[in-house]
């Protein structure tokens, strides 16, 4: 159920995420979901898109180094405290949350996040189990 | 003016002299090493050289060589010359097994050692009545012991500080009244710049002279030391091949080192053929220790560039002089006053499972040496956060220090970013301006 996420290493100088950005635009590969974790040296990119295959072979092809991680993406209603709820929800079962973003596009009634936990299907299972919705590769491919 | 010395019948003594002592040590010496130390006797044998050849100065031609390498094969004991119960203390270089020196002294090495930093000292106007801060390492690194040693006997009060904590160091200057400063230059002129920042102004303290050493440094460093703390900065050559710092020294004309020529002959020699170069000549540095007695080596080739001058010297000293070195005849560099040789570098790479392909990067930013080494990372290292390279970079950054005695900024980058040679790779990039080159 995890998604794939593409995660792109980039240097701190001008101009290497223009070569990112342009890559994946090439490819004509939509970015659905993005954050950036960055140290003084370099970033790194982290990316969900329509097409991962496609935008990873065209990431490689202009020399970019990338990795693709399986993440949790959970459909959160988009209300005030849906966040709140599923943080809870990990929480009280002990999943620590390493990072997490949210999508740049929703759908109607839900908000689309990414959480990065140590075990995948420990936290999928959890989540289900307390009625969240979780979002599959056919759900980002419909965005 | 300040026309003493140290050892007056020594550092005045007519060139005839010297060379008539040189020879007589020489002979002995070669005599020495021939039966003491199977090494070079093997590569005297080699040669087809025996101590009956060394009959004159000249002579010295006929004897082989001695380079790092040599001190790498012979590691620990292959230079030492006498019983090891006859050695007091040994001092050592950074680095790995292969490339570290380590040098033993017996107490007469230490003492002649130590008399060729009092010479440095007086030279530069040191007395009894002198405050001699030495804030050159002390320990292994033979900077801190030598010139701690030659201040004890110039009868100087003696700040044994070492190395680092500026502020204390500053306290003490001050506080203490400190005449003569012994360090870096580069360290110097860090002092300099935070007495300023400090408020000081340069007649602030009571320094008169400075003796730098362990590192290149160029004529237009010295004036700006020279104008930030009100001194007259000095110059001072050694390595721990032959003892330490004091091999040569300045004196207040400060147009080149004084070599001690009752303990070491020093020749030029064309780096590429090891052909002897006339007096003058820009070439490799190569000493021969006459006196020293556990280690001691016989054309030992410095790998730094300079060149030898006797000229008359107002100081009055016959010695001939050497000019500040104009460069290596090999890769080493020296950084924060450390050696560190890119095959050191290499080494520890391959220890921790890297691929040999990294740029360092070497620059000095406020007068001090900044150290940055760019590593290809391996792509498994790299996931979706940053700590695992950054954890990378600390244990490889660690695994440096304790190779070189310094520590690097490690910069892992992306695998195959760091461009592959056609022909010869550009393996250091250094951005000092270390050397006068004429």
């Amino acid at each position: 159920m995890a998604i794939k996420q593409l995660s792109i290493f980039v240097e701190n100088r001008e101009g290497t995420l223009v070569n990112v950005t342009d890559a994946i635009a090439k490819a004509k590969v939509d970015i659905r979901a993005m954050s950036v974790a960055d140290t003084n040296d370099f970033g790194i990119f982290r990316l969900i898109v329509t097409d991962i295959d496609k935008a990873k072979a065209a990431l490689e092809e202009a020399n970019c180094f990338v990795s693709v991680t399986e993440v949790v993406g959970v459909a959160i209603n988009d209300e005030p405290g849906g966040l709140a709820k599923v943080i809870k929800i990990l929480a009280d079962n002990n999943i620590n949350i390493e990072y997490m973003y949210a999508f740049i596009t929703v759908s109607g009634q839900f908000a689309y996040v990414v959480l990065r936990v140590a075990d995948n299907e420990a936290a999928e299972k959890i989540l289900v189990e307390n009625g969240i919705k979780l979002v599959s590769e056919e759900d980002i491919e419909n965005l | 003016m300040h026309n003493h010395y140290y050892q007056p019948e020594a550092e005045t003594m007519p060139v005839e002299n010297i060379k008539k002592l040189q020879e007589e040590k020489l002979k002995k010496q070669v005599r020495h090493v021939y039966d003491n130390v199977k090494y070079y006797r093997d590569l005297m044998d080699a040669k087809g050289v025996t101590p009956d050849d060394i009959r004159t100065l000249d002579d010295i031609k006929k004897l082989p060589f001695l380079t790092k390498d040599d001190l790498r094969e012979a590691y620990p004991y292959g230079m030492l010359a006498t019983d090891l119960k006859d050695c007091v203390r040994i001092q050592s270089t950074s680095g790995t097994t292969g490339k570290r020196v380590v040098a033993f002294y017996t107490q007469n090495d230490i003492d002649l050692w130590e008399d060729c930093c009092a010479r440095a000292i007086v030279a530069v106007g040191g007395d009894e009545n002198d405050v001699c801060q030495v804030c050159y390492g002390y320990g292994l690194f033979t900077g801190g012991p030598g010139l701690n040693g030659g201040s004890h006997k110039v009868g100087c009060l003696t700040l044994p500080m070492s190395s680092g904590n500026t502020e204390r160091q500053i306290q003490f200057m001050m506080d203490l009244g400190a005449t003569i400063l012994c360090c870096t230059p580069s360290y110097a002129a860090y002092i300099g710049e935070s007495l300023k920042e400090r408020g000081y102004k340069p007649e602030d303290n009571k320094l008169k002279a400075g003796i730098f050493g362990a590192e290149p440094w160029t004529e237009e460093m010295r004036r700006d030391i020279e104008k930030s703390l009100g001194i007259k900065a000095y110059d001072i050559y050694g390595l721990t091949e032959t003892s330490g710092p004091g091999v040569s020294f300045e004196c207040e004309e400060q147009t080149g080192m004084h070599i001690n020529e009752d303990h070491f002959y020093a020749e030029i020699i064309d780096p590429e053929t090891g052909e002897v170069l006339p007096e003058g000549s820009k070439g490799e540095l190569v000493f021969t220790a006459l006196d020293k007695e556990a280690f001691p080596l016989l054309r030992y080739r410095t790998r730094d560039i300079c060149v030898l001058k006797r000229e008359k010297c107002s100081c009055g000293r016959t010695f001939i002089k050497m000019s500040k070195p104009m460069g290596r005849s090999d890769d080493m560099m020296i950084i924060r006053g450390v050696n560190v040789f890119p095959s050191q570098i290499e080494a520890v790479l391959l220890n921790n499972g890297y691929a040999p392909n990294y740029q360092i990067i070497v620059d000095r930013v406020n007068n001090t040496d900044t150290f940055d080494i760019n590593v290809e990372m391996l792509p498994e290292d790299f996931s979706d956060t940053p700590k695992t390279i950054t954890k990378k970079e600390k244990d490889l950054q660690n695994a440096m220090k304790t190779m070189l005695g310094i520590n690097p900024a490690i910069h892992l980058v992306a695998p195959k970013t760091i461009a592959r040679s056609e022909g010869k790779a550009v393996r250091v990039i250094d951005k000092r301006k270390s050397y006068d080159t004429k």
